[in-house]
């Protein structure tokens, strides 16, 4: 029996005392090797976690700038195996890594082996978007045995009921959905996102961390105003993207990440 | 009453958390109007009035001798908009209409389930938005100008393969942003739970007419029933109904495209293993690693990779035999039916029909009295410009 890790996540938003910035990265995009200089440029530039995708043939949840990466590093033959050691890499220099697949990969990879993986690779957790709180138990328990969190996610259609299910169950924090929509940059967030997180808050301690559309400084201040954690993808992706040398998507991340930390609401 | 949510292991309901509370209502919805009897009331004058239901049970008497057993085409090709795809989307836009949804959205592959919501959602007066594959926009560019006529936005869908599977993930991704506002009316028996019960309950009335209509003209059950097997949605509503009743054979036909082991088929059925897509557990074409395979067939209704879980479990408990037919095949049966009955079968229905052709008939089992009846779900209009080209025809 391993001692369980499961608490590592949640102590670490505590102890921060202001909100965790919280970078996202396609897995081995635009290559792997390039990959891991993006998951470094996160980290030396004051992400507090780092959530790193594992590319998959039919993302639901996102938009078009995830999906074009992932379909670009599919086609470059990057398997979830090599995701698993860019993040474990990620992890042995010392940050904190939560990976995000969808649910078939797990299923094909071995759910048992693929946690295996994430325990020995040092992964703290595992976001999986097509997995509701209902579905979740199977992979929640075999997670568990390993020290891993399988992260939940919230969202402002969830009814009370519904959050209340998904508090009862959830550990590490629990990944809000910012708007009704897919993965992708927005240009204002949803009024609604304050009330949405206080209502959640009503049912549960744990740490609760915004994402979907949080592409500008400005709007990570707004959503570190209410919540613990902001986590960025897509505009950091399309950075990468729209760049045609690295370096210059690595200054433009550089920029945009201390951006955030120089924010109000990020200098508790 | 509680929906399923699983057909054995399979289904469930694997969808972003942003969808599940639409899910829920929708499946309370149902469980509240399946039973009312206003609902069933304005459902079953649609079905007749609107839809021309009950469609006749034919005995083809030519083809009957060709396959060497006694044939019945169970008529889903006369239905309004020429196809099965009618009886779903009358059910669900009445549903939809008493949620207070004002936009309706769809997939398509072939574009006659495209075609049955934009119809439904004209008749309601509902805005509607199809999503249709750029690969399937041009070769059924017959039924783009079909929906276009009657009021819907088609918007094309480049990503992936550019066909039914990637339309259905382009109209999911459009729901997860309205959800609000908007009923999605997926067309077949896939999809996180309820849908694959609730489409399958709006297309059992195949089986159920089947059942009065042939006890009404052989004063017995069938002895078997065939139908083409894509989704799989005219195969469960022909099967339902006989699903308890073990004398009867169930036959589904599976696109096998350009062979089996072409690689280049869509026979989620005999090939694929299980795995998640759309919302639901069932079986799937993937690689190893769990990447949706794509599928192939020259029927654009069967060219999808997996397939309704109902479907998986009546694969694994024995109850359907699960056959395949390749494009060649098909196109031969859908010139066939052509000749012997009049009937131009879509390339879709081709396949049913093409299990019973096979070898001469030598090979389905089915002795000369034995009772059969084919679904011929669709009509074949639509698919002469690809039969053609396929044919090496040109028009």
């Amino acid at each position: 029996m391993t001692t369980s890790s499961a608490g590592v996540l949640t102590k670490l938003f505590r102890e921060a005392g202001r909100p965790l910035l919280m970078p996202y990265a396609m897995g081995g995009y635009p290559d792997p090797e390039s990959c891991l200089r993006i998951l470094g440029a996160y980290v030396d530039n004051g992400a507090d976690l780092i959530e790193v995708g594992i590319p998959f043939s039919d993302p639901l949840a996102d938009g078009p700038v995830i999906q074009a990466a992932s379909q670009a590093a599919l086609s470059r033959g990057v398997s979830p195996a090599a995701v698993l050691d860019i993040a474990a890499a990620a992890a042995g220099e010392g940050a904190g890594v939560v990976l995000l697949s969808y649910l078939n990969i797990i299923l094909a990879f071995g759910t048992e082996r693929f946690f295996d993986r994430c325990r020995d690779g040092g992964i703290l957790g595992v976001v999986v978007p097509d997995v509701p709180v209902e579905e979740a138990a199977e992979l929640q328990t075999i997670a568990r045995e390993r020290g891993v969190d399988v992260i939940l996610l919230a969202a402002p259609t969830s009814t009370n009921t519904r959050l209340a299910r998904i508090a009862a169950a959830a550990s590490g924090f629990i990944y809000c959905v910012s708007t009704a929509g897919v993965t992708g940059a927005r240009a204002s967030l949803s009024a609604d996102l304050p009330r949405f997180i206080a209502r959640l808050r009503t049912q549960t301690d744990l740490p609760l961390a915004v994402g979907f559309g949080v592409s500008t400084a400005e709007q990570a201040d707004e959503v570190g105003r209410c919540a613990d954690g902001v986590i960025m993808g897509s505009a950091l992706v399309d950075m990468v993207a729209g760049s045609e040398r690295l370096e210059d998507a690595l200054a433009e991340i550089a920029d945009t990440l201390q951006r955030v930390r120089r924010m109000p609401s990020f200098s508790k | 009453m509680t929906l399923s949510q699983r057909f054995g292991r399979y289904g469930g309901r694997y969808v972003p958390e942003t969808l599940v509370s639409a899910l829920e209502e929708l499946e309370a919805a149902y469980e509240t109007y399946r039973d009312d009897p206003d609902f069933l009331a304005e459902l079953h004058l649609l079905q007749a009035d609107y839809a021309g239901r009950p469609t006749p049970l034919f005995l083809a008497r030519r083809l009957s001798e060709c396959v060497g057993c006694r044939t019945y085409l169970k008529r889903e090709d006369l239905a309004h908009t020429g196809a099965h795809k009618i009886n779903n989307t009358l059910g669900q836009i009445l549903l939809a209409v008493r949620m207070g949804k004002r936009r309706i959205i769809a997939e398509t592959g072939a574009g006659q389930h495209g075609v049955a919501t934009a119809t439904v959602a004209a008749l309601f007066g509902l805005e509607c938005h199809v999503y249709m594959g750029e690969e399937d926009i041009r070769r059924q560019e017959l039924n783009v100008f079909r929906m276009k006529l009657l009021g819907a936005e088609v918007l094309p869908v480049t990503s992936g393969s550019g066909t039914l599977k990637d339309a259905t993930n382009e109209a999911i991704r459009d729901w997860v942003a309205n959800v609000e506002t908007t009923h999605y009316i997926i067309g077949s028996v896939v999809g996180p739970a309820p849908y694959p019960t609730l489409v399958r309950d709006f297309q059992s009335v195949i089986g159920a007419e089947t059942r009065e209509q042939i006890l009404a003209r052989e004063g017995r059950l069938p002895d078997g029933l065939v139908a083409c097997v894509g989704a799989g949605s005219n195969a469960i509503g022909l099967f339902h109904e006989f699903v308890d009743e073990a004398a009867v054979r169930l036959v589904g036909v599976e696109a096998a495209g350009l062979g089996l082991d072409s690689g280049k088929h869509g026979a989620s059925l005999a090939r694929g293993t299980g795995g998640i897509l759309h919302g639901s557990f069932s079986y799937v074409l993937q690689d190893d690693e769990g990447q949706i395979q794509e599928a192939h067939s020259v029927a654009a209704g069967l060219d999808y990779p997996s397939v309704g879980p109902e479907h998986s479990y009546l694969k694994d408990v024995g109850r359907v035999e699960y056959k395949s037919a390749t494009d060649e095949e098909a196109l031969t049966a859908f010139q066939a039916l052509s000749r012997l009955e009049g009937i131009i079968p879509a390339l879709e229905s081709a396949h049913a029909v093409a299990y019973l052709l096979r070898d001469d008939g030598g090979s389905h089992g089915f002795g000369t009295d034995d009772v059969v009846v084919v679904s011929l779900s669709g009509r074949g209009d639509k698919d002469v410009y690809s039969a053609a080209a396929a044919l090496g025809v040109a028009i």
